[in-house]
């Protein structure tokens, strides 16, 4: 809930006068409490024992008479702060309030001037809870009828009569154990009144505020809020047997919230989105802690790990490439505040992402030793639990009495993702919509991830959740979608001119490493900078130093028959493992270093463009190079600098229209055999030729018995 | 006040244009604002390219040269990285004058850059009184000396569609093609095999006008139309409102109308004739390549 901007109109008396007696209070004027001054009133009061006790003694005076749980002893008081803050709490008019601050700062003060660490911890935590809520409306119910003073309107001169009754019986909350003895009883002694343990008492108000505040789920007001508001109106405009008409107010109610009320006088300023953007790029520009003098400077000067971003820009300016420079010097800001924020080793801005709706700024950041991301385990965590739970569902389905035949594929063997600090995974990606928005990490990228990218192209709308509808399905949503496109386009294109990065000395031979190549070099100390002449004719003096991405998703290869090896012996489908086994060919890539020169061409033309940056003077001119893959990625060099950077849609270069492959045949449910196949019935002459075939049969057989037995009988008779 | 806005082309993905990138200055009224268009995959293609455009901070003051606006909406149209060299952007001032002087041009626009293997082309357009007739496209290979390039037919459209690939960046280049031809000789129809020359200049001439069928846009209101038929700047035209500037339908193309004429009387009924004489861009299909987002100052829409 937070605070409108201060109402021009005077907000309702009591609040007001009330704050502007704490204010005058603040200034040191003689508290002149009229006669109800009630305990909660005088425990408005700043630092001042003398008028705490003073007010002790009203107070005494006045429990008898408002058969109120008072009492001298801190612990009743501290019961009535309670109680009173409770009040406070349960719904209470929003009204704008800069002076909100005023009650809650008092309050902590008189606290701990009563000494006790229940009350102080006491009365801490209801103060937190005070601070919370905006709680003016029995604020100035109590107010109304507490206070006399003269700037009191004549209307809340009648809360002050109504209030009296209304306040006796006060308001009960549930779980307020202190409000059950009803203090209108005459004779109420509230010194035997034990109070109960704060903590559940505490926890049970707390939960209590806490469910009320939740806010509901078609839009963005919560019921306390509401509740507020409702009696608010009620009680400003006193309607007639409002218990009647309680229906259709709350119904008012809240239409009103979100129709804003139409001043016929002054339109209220609108809140332009540009207005909250230019707020939000404000904080960029602040300087934390507010400036604590020359030591910050120096620790600024000191190396950071923010990179220069507006020298870059205006290299690439004379290009002709790059953003504005105002976009350029917030982007810088922005880079700034993301360093201060995670523990970044070295930080590089990518480059910009464009989007449909929105776009996204890139920086590359590692970070530093030893710093490694928890959200990793989480996740890989999360994955092995949902494997282990497919097993036992299938063990189920085996247990039907109907078998279910099995289908015979099998997925194909998921190829792990790189490690941390490595290939595809080198460095981590923050991105953020605007320079002033929070920075949000991208995930690491999966092999499968990149092979799916290559086979689609999705513009970007700018949300990381949105989802990727496409086919072949991409197994992700936007941020993973924007990961493995960073991916590519930074193995694609980061390049450097020949000699700036070199191999380290320590570097084992190729073959420790599978024949891979080597996967880390390191800065060349004693780079002279190439001639931007040079650089500009031949493409042999660029070099990639971005490792190569394989067609299996990685950098490095790895061979997804191993891990079958692993599941034969977890698994009980041995058999089926040994089709799958075929002899897979490691995947090789140009390593690492290797020149431009080298790149295979698109349809006859090479994939780099290089220009000068200005021909009328060489002299002073940058070389720059373009990529014609990936349209937006470019890289400038002048002396020792050199800097990458891409700006454009993320996607690669095509000659044809992009079309997304057609789906896959279905496949077949079972195989066809015999047994399956349904036979034919005869037909009716095949029946009767049948028939009549049987029946010579018989007559055939018949005779021969008859000549069988003839043949014996004249064996007998001879 | 001139709150046309043209539309200009950033990159093309993938197109066979290359990367077309074009900013458009403002001629003596003041710039509203720059689009820059981003081309997609295939200048072929149904489906044409997006547009960045930032027009919200549009200036009020009258500018009476281009040289000003030109600046100006360089800086604006800057959100999706292509920019002009501070070389490249002087030589065009003064260029610029030079052509409206020379070739008595009522108005002279920098249309944009076509990027090439070897040289990229900038393209100006030279526009006389009525907004809507056909302009004059010159082009420059280094900002400085500036050609006329031919109006663009038909016949041009068809044959260089078959071309693909980036613009080499020589307007003397040839591109061969071959195709399959039917050739009568004395009765009998032969399929002969033809090479078949595509000039890189009738090429260029193509894609700038289908880019500009396409994706040239302006917003309501800054034209209207005068009763004799010519097509005037607005000068009251005070730019769109926050609320009305995230509409697709304030904006029109800016080209002959297509489909007004396919609308129905109610509808045509609630259209100002003097100022709803062209496209809007609401039916356009398909409905997502036009979409409309804003950063902080500015509404771009792509």
């Amino acid at each position: 809930m937070g605070d409108p901007p201060p109402d021009p109109e005077p907000p309702s008396q009591p609040p007001s006068s009330r704050r502007s007696s704490q204010v005058s209070q603040r200034r040191g004027l003689e508290l002149s409490r009229p006669q109800p001054a009630f305990p909660e009133e005088a425990e408005q009061i700043p630092l001042d024992t003398s008028i705490l006790q003073s007010n002790r003694g009203v107070l005494a005076s006045q429990a008898n008479l408002q058969g109120w749980s008072l009492g001298a002893s801190p612990t009743q008081q501290e019961n009535l702060t309670m109680f009173q803050a409770e009040e406070a709490q349960l719904g209470g008019v929003e009204y704008p309030s800069p002076n909100m601050g005023f009650p809650s700062e008092l309050q902590p003060q008189l606290y701990l001037e009563e000494g006790g660490t229940q009350a102080t911890q006491n009365a801490g935590l209801m103060l937190q809870q005070l601070q919370r809520g905006q709680s003016n409306l029995f604020q100035q119910l109590e107010s109304a009828y507490l206070e006399t003073q003269p700037d009191l309107l004549g209307q809340f001169n009648m809360y002050q009569r109504d209030d009296l009754q209304f306040s006796q019986h006060g308001p009960y909350l549930r779980d307020e154990p202190t409000l059950q003895f009803s203090p209108s009883e005459p004779g109420f002694t509230p010194f035997t009144l034990e109070v109960p343990e704060p903590e559940p008492l505490e926890l049970a108000v707390q939960n209590a505020k806490a469910y009320l505040l939740q806010t509901s789920v078609s839009c963005s007001l919560s019921l306390y809020e509401h509740l507020v508001n409702l009696l608010t109106k009620i009680l400003n405009q006193r309607p007639e047997d409002p218990l009647s008409i309680l229906e259709s107010l709350n119904r008012t109610t809240q239409w009103q919230w979100f129709h804003p009320k139409l001043d016929t006088l002054r339109d209220d300023p609108e809140m332009q989105p540009t207005y909250e953007m230019a707020d939000r790029q404000k904080a960029l520009f602040l300087r934390n802690g507010g400036g604590e003098g020359q030591q910050e400077m120096e620790e600024e000067v000191a190396e950071t790990a923010v990179p220069n971003v507006m020298e870059t820009a205006f290299y690439l300016e004379q290009a002709g490439v790059g953003l504005s420079s105002d976009e350029s010097f917030r982007i810088f800001m922005a880079l700034k505040q993301l360093v201060e924020q995670q523990p970044i080793h070295t930080c590089r801005f990518w480059g910009k992402i464009l989007g449909l709706s929105r776009s996204y700024l890139v920086a590359e950041v590692s970070f530093r030793e030893g710093e490694e991301e928890g959200e990793e385990e989480e996740a890989e965590e999360m994955m092995e639990g949902g494997e282990g739970m497919d097993a036992p569902d299938e063990e189920d389905e085996e247990k039907d009495t109907d078998i279910i035949p099995k289908p015979m594929w099998k997925p194909p063997p998921v190829i792990p993702r790189e490690e941390s600090r490595s290939g595809t995974n080198k460095y981590l990606y923050f991105v953020c919509n605007e320079p002033g928005r929070p920075w949000t990490r991208l995930p690491h990228v999966t092999p499968v991830q990149i092979v799916q990218a290559r086979k689609i192209k999705k513009f970007f709308t700018g949300f990381l959740d949105a989802p990727v509808v496409s086919y072949p399905p991409f197994p992700g949503n936007e941020a993973n979608y924007l990961r493995a496109q960073i991916a590519r386009i930074s193995a694609a294109t980061h390049i450097s001119p020949l000699g700036f990065y070199q191999f380290g000395e320590e570097e084992g031979d190729e073959e420790e490493e599978g024949g891979a190549g080597r996967d880390s070099y390191e800065e060349n100390p004693d780079f002279e900078g190439i001639p931007v002449l040079e650089l500009v004719d031949s493409m042999a003096n660029w070099v990639h130093h971005a490792q190569h991405i394989l067609p299996q998703g990685r950098c490095t290869w790895v061979n997804p028959l191993q891990k079958i090896e692993e599941e034969e012996e977890l698994g009980e489908e041995e058999e089926k493992a040994d089709e799958g086994m075929e002899g897979v060919e490691q995947e090789v890539g140009p390593p690492l270093l290797t020149p431009l020169s080298e790149d295979a061409e698109i349809m006859h033309m090479s994939p780099w463009t290089t220009r000068l940056s200005c021909s009328l003077c060489p002299q002073y001119s940058v070389a720059v190079v373009r990529s014609n893959l990936w349209p937006g990625a470019y890289a400038y060099a002048s002396g020792k600098k050199f800097e990458n950077i891409y700006i454009g849609w993320g996607h690669k270069y095509s000659p044809e229209n992009f079309n997304p492959p057609l789906p896959a045949p279905v496949q077949q449910e079972y195989p066809n055999s015999p047994e399956i196949l349904e036979m034919s019935d005869p037909t009716v002459e095949e029946e009767q030729a049948l028939k009549a075939a049987q029946e010579q049969a018989l007559a055939a057989a018949e005779e021969e018995e008859d000549d069988e037995e003839e043949d014996e009988e004249e064996d007998l008779d001879d | 006040m001139g709150a046309s806005v043209r539309p200009s082309f950033s990159e093309g993905l993938g197109g066979e244009q290359g990367w077309p990138k074009a900013l458009r200055g403002r001629g003596p009224q003041a710039v509203s604002g720059i689009l820059t268009a981003l081309g997609r995959a295939g200048l072929w293609s149904p489906r044409r390219q997006l547009l960045l455009a930032t027009w919200q901070a549009l200036s009020r003051a009258l500018v009476t040269m281009d040289a000003e606006s030109l600046l100006l909406s360089l800086e604006l149209a800057s959100g999706s990285g292509q920019g002009l060299s501070p070389d490249r952007r002087a030589s065009l001032l003064t260029s610029l004058l030079l052509v409206k002087r020379d070739y008595r041009y009522d108005r002279v626009l920098f249309w944009g850059r076509i990027l090439g293997l070897v040289a990229d082309y900038y393209i100006a357009q030279g526009l006389s009184e009525d907004q809507l007739a056909p302009r004059k496209t010159l082009y420059s290979l280094n900002c400085m000396e500036w050609s006329l390039l031919p109006p663009a037919t038909e016949e041009m459209m068809a044959q260089t569609s078959v071309v693909k690939g980036r613009f080499m960046g020589d307007p003397s280049h040839e591109y061969e093609h071959t195709e399959l031809q039917k050739i009568n000789e004395g009765g009998k129809v032969f399929e002969e095999e033809v090479v078949v020359q595509i000039k890189e200049e009738t090429r260029l001439v193509s894609i700038i006008d289908q880019i500009d069928k396409a994706v040239a846009i302006i917003p309501r209101g800054a034209l209207f139309k005068t009763p004799f038929g010519p097509i005037h700047v607005n000068r009251t035209f005070e730019g769109l409102s926050l609320s009305e500037a995230k509409k697709l339908s304030s904006y029109f193309h800016f080209r002959e109308p297509v489909q007004l004429k396919n609308k129905t009387l109610l509808e045509k009924a609630d259209l100002d004739p003097s100022l709803d004489f062209m496209d809007s861009l609401e039916h356009d299909i398909p409905k997502e390549r036009k979409s409309l987002g804003a950063s902080s100052d500015f509404h771009y829409w792509s």
